[in-house]
């Protein structure tokens, strides 16, 4: 078996001592910028650059390769613990958990979500391993007019991501569209709605968004009702999670890794929908989807595996074509040149030792996160004894700072206050911001692949029913969109006859 | 005092400094900020991180990378024009910096007024590279079959400003032909639809494609440097394959605010000097597809003229594609 030969030399190189302990101290700055709200993997990768360069490749990748997925994990215990999602991927994560954690079972959560994790990590290591050249090709034949139609799936699940209204979900995503126009036209260089500013010449960034319409909104609401802290004041029922949450946790993380697996490969990006497709279809298929919102334990298993696997997987356009997917990627590429390693289809048979041994790595990376991790519960909980009146300038701070390194600009840090007054607007009228974030992350690539779909068919919009992998995305858009619009009719008319 | 206050909160990388033209001889007494108008992990961010790295041990102080990325470099450039001209902020930029005075209408500096050339560091070439299965099989086929099919070809580039849109405009001026440009938010997913075959065409700098060529997933056709590059030997020049028009590289220059004082300037250019001659960093240039610029190019004076010259090159050749980024 080739496969088993490979990761025996992979195995052999990411389990030498120095490799080890880089990838330890990888995964350990990630889990720590994951818990920080705002600092993001890119900005630490970026930082940490410099040191690497005289490290060897291999164990300066596998470094660095740590600390995002190690942030993936860190992200989710902010996410849980104070409703601060740091990355696009830990947004679905607060929807649940963060109601968990109110209910005292703030353990229960962070503990289902490192265990999902670990196995999700698992699997797509050798789904990486085993599939990942030939994946990589098919996931080629992925154009422009596939991703609109991806898109249009991922837009209308949106409404699928708000507990409430829904009619109020759709206000959110068409204000999240809105705010994702923000900046230069792709085509012409316009600019659109920047205000001749021009750190909005390229856009709102995400992290500015979330932070302030989740993070900082729920400190004001926070302060407002010092009486209702939540989280704090409630007792803490034990910190692991019990058979009975296993039990139903254990499908959805099968399902979470899965869709994880299959988006994270997608050369564009995919992996940011992931956590979303899987609280999707966690929702649709539970028995009683009220539940979704209140803290049910499988919307935060599927998207936490969902979103570590899709982490893991969007290695493999790097790894087997030199195609960086996402910002995190490209900087990965930019390690790899200064180290004298040219990305390209090649990299797998000139380094094989580097293409292994970093997949090997990611297996042990896991494994340690898990180690970490799993102890560390008690301690995040008791962080949550903290008085709120000294852990709230603390997040502020590290928000701040956060959103500072993006860009090394101030304007971002001023964005995240007005975004967080804007967000505690929102949850004293009774909108979620879920939906909206998801349309904002989305907007973008539905209008840019809309456009380059046009441009290269010469505007024909044929184009999107006669390639069949963007014709049957559009028809799973049209089944989902009857399967949230008819209960919803349903609704409507009982409520109707009701009031006769 | 006010302002210098809010200047000073936001100022955590050192912007505002105290420095005054009497301490310019013991300079640098502290780390010195080079600012990257681009991402980090990109072609210019790479150049910037290994030059830094040598001039760090020139100059005894640590020259600290700031990535202040977005509307087309303009904003980090912006940042340095505004700087204390005491030598701890400086820029490093590539050919960008002398399109954006067409290109963006409204400036918030004034090209080249802000600015002082230390010099210029690298000129990457460009490749004129295909989907693999395109039909031409030299640049001399692809220009007759370009003419032939300009209704279907499609030309994919990294966005607005891009050294891919720039050198796409060149190459559609040079054979006049205009074709379907096809934007991309950078040269990844461009590069992806390429290698996937969605897109024809692109022209973009060796750092890019390098990989991609010698892994067979996309075709080459041309550089467009005077002399062909030695980690492509047998890709010919775009002169030698019958397009001499079609000539560009995404130079690189490092530069500072003006009335910058006369002795920080000749340190700063004694240290890229040295960064050039590194063999560490000739090694990495070459495995990039590129080579240090000779010292005689490495000066102020050099660059100085050279941005001029570029600004001048490239108004008419924007103007007439009508794009703006403004």
């Amino acid at each position: 078996m080739d496969i088993l030969a490979n990761l025996w030399l992979g195995l052999s190189v990411a389990a030498s001592p120095i490799n080890i302990a880089l990838c330890l101290l990888g995964v350990l700055v990630g889990t720590l910028i994951g818990v920080l709200p705002g600092i993001g993997p890119i900005a630490t990768i970026a930082m940490l650059l410099p040191i690497t360069f005289n490290l060897e490749p291999v164990g300066a990748l596998i470094m660095l390769a740590g600390i995002y997925y190690g942030a993936q994990y860190g992200g989710s215990t902010t996410a849980i613990l104070v409703n601060m999602p740091g990355e696009a991927t830990s947004v679905v994560t607060t929807l649940d958990g963060h109601q968990m954690a109110r209910q005292g079972r703030a353990g229960a959560a962070l503990a289902i979500a490192a265990l999902g994790s670990f196995f999700a990590g698992c699997v797509a290591t050798v789904v990486i391993a085993v599939l990942g050249p030939i994946l990589s090709k098919v996931a080629q034949s992925f154009g422009p007019a596939e991703y609109f139609s991806l898109m249009v799936v991922g837009l209308i699940a949106a409404t699928v991501l708000a507990s409430g209204s829904v009619i109020k979900a759709i206000a959110m995503i068409l204000v999240g569209l809105l705010l994702g126009t923000v900046g230069s036209d792709i085509e012409t260089g316009a600019q659109r709605l920047t205000f001749d500013i021009g750190e909005l010449a390229d856009g709102i960034n995400f992290t500015t968004l979330a932070i302030g319409l989740f993070g900082i909104a729920e400190i004001i609401r926070n302060l407002e009702r010092p009486e209702e802290r939540g989280v704090l004041d409630r007792k803490i029922t034990g910190l692991m999670p019990t058979w009975a949450d296993i039990r139903q946790s254990f499908p959805a993380v099968l399902r979470g890794t899965t869709l994880g697996s299959i988006l994270g490969i997608l050369p564009g990006n995919g992996a940011v929908l992931a956590p979303y497709a899987s609280y999707t279809l966690e929702k649709k298929i539970a028995d009683d989807p009220r539940r979704f919102g209140k803290g049910a334990i499988e919307g935060v298993a599927g998207p936490e595996s969902a979103n570590n696997a899709g982490a893991q997987t969007s290695f493999i356009p790097l790894l087997t074509l030199g195609i960086p997917p996402n910002a995190v990627m490209a900087l990965m590429v930019g390690a790899m040149t200064i180290h004298g390693i040219i990305p390209g289809p090649k990299v797998m048979e000139s380094n094989p030792t580097l293409f292994w041994g970093m997949i090997a790595s990611m297996w042990i990376g896991n494994l340690l996160l898990v180690v970490i991790n799993l102890p560390l519960i008690g301690l995040w909980v008791r962080l949550l004894k903290v008085p709120y009146r000294l852990l709230f300038p603390a997040i502020l701070v590290f928000c701040c700072i956060g959103v500072y390194t993006l860009n090394n600009s101030a304007v971002d840090v001023v964005l995240v206050a007005v975004f967080g007054f804007v967000g505690y607007g929102l949850l004293k009228l009774g909108f979620e911001p879920a939906p909206m974030l998801l349309a904002f992350v989305l907007g973008p690539l539905m209008e840019e692949n809309l456009r380059r779909a046009f441009l290269i068919s010469r505007g024909d919009p044929m184009v999107f029913v006669q390639r069949p992998i963007s014709l049957g995305l559009l028809l799973v858009a049209l089944a989902l969109l009857a399967v949230v619009v008819l209960p919803a009719v349903r609704k409507k008319r009982e409520e109707a006859f009701q009031e006769d | 005092m006010r302002l210098n206050t809010v200047a000073a909160a936001f100022g955590l990388i050192g912007l505002v400094a105290t420095a005054g033209a009497a301490q310019a001889q013991d300079y640098p007494t502290r780390p010195i900020t080079m600012v990257v108008p681009f991402a980090a992990g990109g072609p210019t961010d790479t150049v910037a991180r290994l030059i830094g790295q040598s001039m760090s041990k020139t100059l005894g102080q640590q020259v600290v990378i700031e990535n202040v990325g977005g509307a087309g470099g303009t904003l980090g450039a912006a940042r340095v024009a505004k700087a204390d001209a005491d030598g701890y902020t400086v820029l490093l930029h590539h050919i960008g910096m002398a399109t954006a005075a067409t290109l963006y209408r409204k400036l918030p500096y004034k090209l080249p007024d802000d600015f002082a050339g230390v010099g210029l560091v690298t000129d990457v070439p460009m490749t004129i590279v295909a989907k693999k299965d395109f039909p031409a099989k030299d640049l001399k086929e692809l220009i007759t079959y370009v003419r032939a099919n300009k209704d279907k070809v499609t030309l994919a580039n990294a966005g607005v400003g891009s050294a891919s849109h720039l050198c796409g405009m060149l190459f559609m001026s040079g054979i006049e032909v205009s074709l379907t440009t096809v934007p991309y938010k950078g040269t990844g997913p461009a590069m992806n639809d390429l290698a996937g075959g969605q897109v024809d065409l692109m022209c973009d700098q060796t750092t890019n494609t390098t990989g991609q060529i010698k892994g067979g997933s996309i075709k080459v056709y041309a550089v467009t440097s005077k002399t062909r590059v030695p980690s492509l030997p047998d890709v010919p020049t775009t002169t030698e394959a019958g397009a001499p028009n079609v000539q560009v590289g995404i130079w690189h220059g490092v530069y500072v605010p003006k009335n910058t004082p006369a002795p920080v300037v000749a340190k700063l250019e004694g240290a890229l000097q040295a960064a050039l001659k590194d063999e560490t960093i000739k090694a990495r240039f070459a495995d990039l597809g590129t080579e240090p610029e000779p010292m005689d190019r490495a000066t102020p004076a050099a660059l100085n003229a050279y941005l001029k010259a570029e600004i001048d090159r490239w108004a008419p050749v924007i103007k007439a594609a009508g794009v703006y980024a403004d």
